[in-house]
């Protein structure tokens, strides 16, 4: 059966009375003085490193984002990809279960929009608010770090920084996506929220640790056999290892952030000949590298947010 | 009454898994018509304003509302429909004004008609300065009001209420039952869910009693009383004497006679007896008025559901 009407009649109008609250609300001060807190104190402590201890490199910029400064114990990516989940799930986890909580749904659904509209006007809105978080961590490292290291980074460097930029906006997409069906499934917020925080503590934690190696040994073997390492093991485990979007995320990071990474699988000394180590690949050669794992990251964003729509589409509005 | 049906419903009906929440309803509502729909918990009645608004689809059957199909032209209905859920929700952190003109902006209107409906909207329900507060702070009653201010802004064509003034005190109740009224005044059809029978017989022209899923009785509330407290007749006496009671007793066709009050007498009849009575009580008491009494919605209600639990 066909309905008449676009689905996305008035997507435009809760995007934006969705972008105004999520924006000019308490969330978003809380998120934007940690996105501060966390640019300014690492940018700061890097380039105070870079300063010291490192002399002429072709990337400053990027080691300003790769490196662990001291005393700090993890590096800007390293911080980002912890933080990027928390904001994206603290953005997503109460979008739809709140509206059934404050009984507007009816009152919203009874007006000339389809549920499509409301659901991607929502989405689009915390995605914006998610840009606009990470857009604003982005600018002050490279703020403080053109003043700091008083140089600008060069265009490579940029381009490099600007793809690292649209990555972690996607992986945080897929975690807002997360959120978000829970937000769906749930009526509770805090169960929506817990949900979503254990779903990325077994990503962060447990899958690299438990649940892969236990898998990869059930379907490839054991990870070493009489000849050496498995091979079999290692792609079981490398394609298992790349269903976490912090595998992917992390992945892109490497690949985009440390220029000499020339891949990022299992390499056989055959496929080094010829191969300057150490040599940095040209931008673009790069991201042919991480293509895969960026587009990964976009479809598990889509098919996240495609679950949660049909939950959505199913489910009766009585509130 | 004018003739157009705005509201048409035919065998609609709407399964969840074993259970038969609506079971072939048909509804029909005119325009300027105010149609009162009653019944227990759960019997069907916000499962059917939720199919008429094309807000869950229906397992069987079809419905038309001002022209148009809710199940597969949702938006044209929702255009002409202004809606007031049973248990109304804003959003707090926003002004009543925000509230109203974000869902303006979805219902099609423009900047300009929204700031021009807004206040006289917000007039009309009683609420006239409190645009810029912040609904958090709202009553019940007041939240009931912005509620209707909504639909108002709306200029629908019909108006569905889903329990308006199940949370109001009885001043407020009686204001919105006002308000309600004047809906009807403006054209606007209304189709009217409620448990309060004496404020659904004070405002309905027809009503339509829900049981199991089933419209099981329909009509104006004189027709249900016929139906369902029998064919006779009902005529209240006002008259001051001594032993009236067993003079109207005494009358041949009078069936039963109840003491309503301290000159008030109900006589049940089998035809009608005013002139009888009249005749009988002239020479030995002061008659100052015989009129038919006016069925009591409660009544037949609480008869029907009494007769349905007996038959159970």
């Amino acid at each position: 059966m066909r309905r008449s009407g676009s689905a996305f009649t008035g997507a435009g109008i809760v995007l934006a009375k969705e972008a105004a609250d999520q924006l000019s609300g308490i969330r978003m001060v809380v998120i934007e003085a940690l996105v501060f807190l966390i640019a300014l104190v690492l940018a700061w402590f890097s380039t105070t490193t870079i300063r010291e201890s490192i002399g002429e490199s072709p990337f400053l910029f990027l080691r300003l984002l790769t490196m662990a400064p001291d005393p700090i114990p993890f590096s800007f990516i390293d911080t980002v990809g912890l933080v990027t989940p928390i904001i994206a799930i603290a953005l997503g986890f109460d979008a739809i279960n709140a509206e059934f909580n404050q009984r507007t749904l009816s009152r919203i659904l009874a007006q000339p929009i389809y549920r499509d509209a409301l659901l991607l006007g929502k989405f689009l809105a915390r995605l914006l608010a998610l840009t606009i978080a990470l857009l604003s961590l982005w600018l002050l490292v490279l703020g403080v770090g053109f003043l700091r290291l008083g140089l600008p980074p060069s265009g490579e460097e940029l381009v490099r920084m600007l793809g690292f930029l649209v990555a972690t906006i996607a992986y945080g997409g897929v975690w807002l996506a997360v959120a978000f069906l829970f937000s769906i499934l749930f009526r509770a917020p805090a169960t929506a929220a817990l949900a979503s925080l254990g779903l990325w503590l077994v990503f962060s934690f447990f899958w690299s640790l438990v649940i892969k190696p236990l898998v990869a040994t059930l379907i490839a073997g054991p990870p070493e056999d009489i000849f050496g390492p498995n091979l079999a093991y290692i792609q079981t485990s490398q394609v298992l290892d790349r269903i976490s979007p912090n595998t992917l995320y992390a992945e892109i990071a490497l690949a985009l952030l440390q220029p000499a990474t020339r891949t990022l699988g299992p390499v056989f000394i055959s496929q080094l000949r010829g191969a300057l180590l150490g040599a940095p690949l040209p931008a673009s050669q790069s991201f042919i590298l991480v293509w895969p794992q960026l587009t990964g990251l976009i479809a598990a964003m889509i098919l996240i947010f495609a679950a949660g729509y049909v939950v959505f589409q199913r489910q009766e509005i009585r509130a | 009454m004018a003739e157009e049906v705005v509201i048409g419903a035919e065998g609609l009906t709407k399964r969840y898994a074993a259970t038969l929440a609506v079971d072939h309803v048909d509804i029909e509502v005119h325009s300027g018509e105010i149609l009162g729909i009653l019944g227990p918990n759960g019997s069907g009645k916000t499962t059917t304003i939720l199919m008429l608004l094309g807000l869950t689809e229906p397992t069987e059957g079809r419905a038309e509302v001002a022209g148009f199909d809710p199940l597969r032209e949702p938006l044209e209905v929702k255009r002409r429909v202004g809606y007031l859920p049973d248990s109304i929700g804003f959003y707090d952190g926003l002004s009543a004004r925000d509230n109203l003109a974000y869902t303006g902006r979805l219902a099609g209107l423009s900047r300009r008609e929204i700031d021009e409906r807004f206040a006289e909207a917000l007039a009309r329900v009683g609420l006239p300065d409190v645009g810029r507060e912040r609904v958090g702070t709202f009553s019940r009653g007041m939240r009931q009001r912005l509620g209707l201010a909504e639909i108002l802004m709306k200029r629908p064509s019909i108006a569905i209420l889903d329990e308006p003034t199940a949370t109001l005190d009885p001043h407020s109740t009686q204001e919105f039952l006002g308000m309600i009224r004047s809906l009807k005044s403006d054209g606007t059809a209304v189709l009217l869910s409620s448990h309060h029978l004496d404020q659904v017989q004070s405002v309905c022209d027809r009503v339509a009693l829900f049981n199991q899923g089933r419209i099981v009785l329909s009509g104006s509330v004189t027709d249900l009383a016929q139906r369902v407290l029998g064919g006779g007749h009902v005529i209240d006496v006002e008259v001051r004497g001594v032993g009236v009671s067993d003079h109207l007793a005494s009358i041949p066709g009078v069936v039963r006679v109840q003491v309503m009050g301290p000159q008030l007498y109900r006589v049940d009849c089998e035809r009608d007896l005013r002139s009888e009575i009249a005749r009988l009580l002239a020479p030995s008491s002061e008659l100052t008025g015989i009129r038919f009494a006016e069925p009591s919605l409660n009544e037949v209600y609480t008869r029907y559901f009494d007769e349905v639990r007996h038959a159970a």
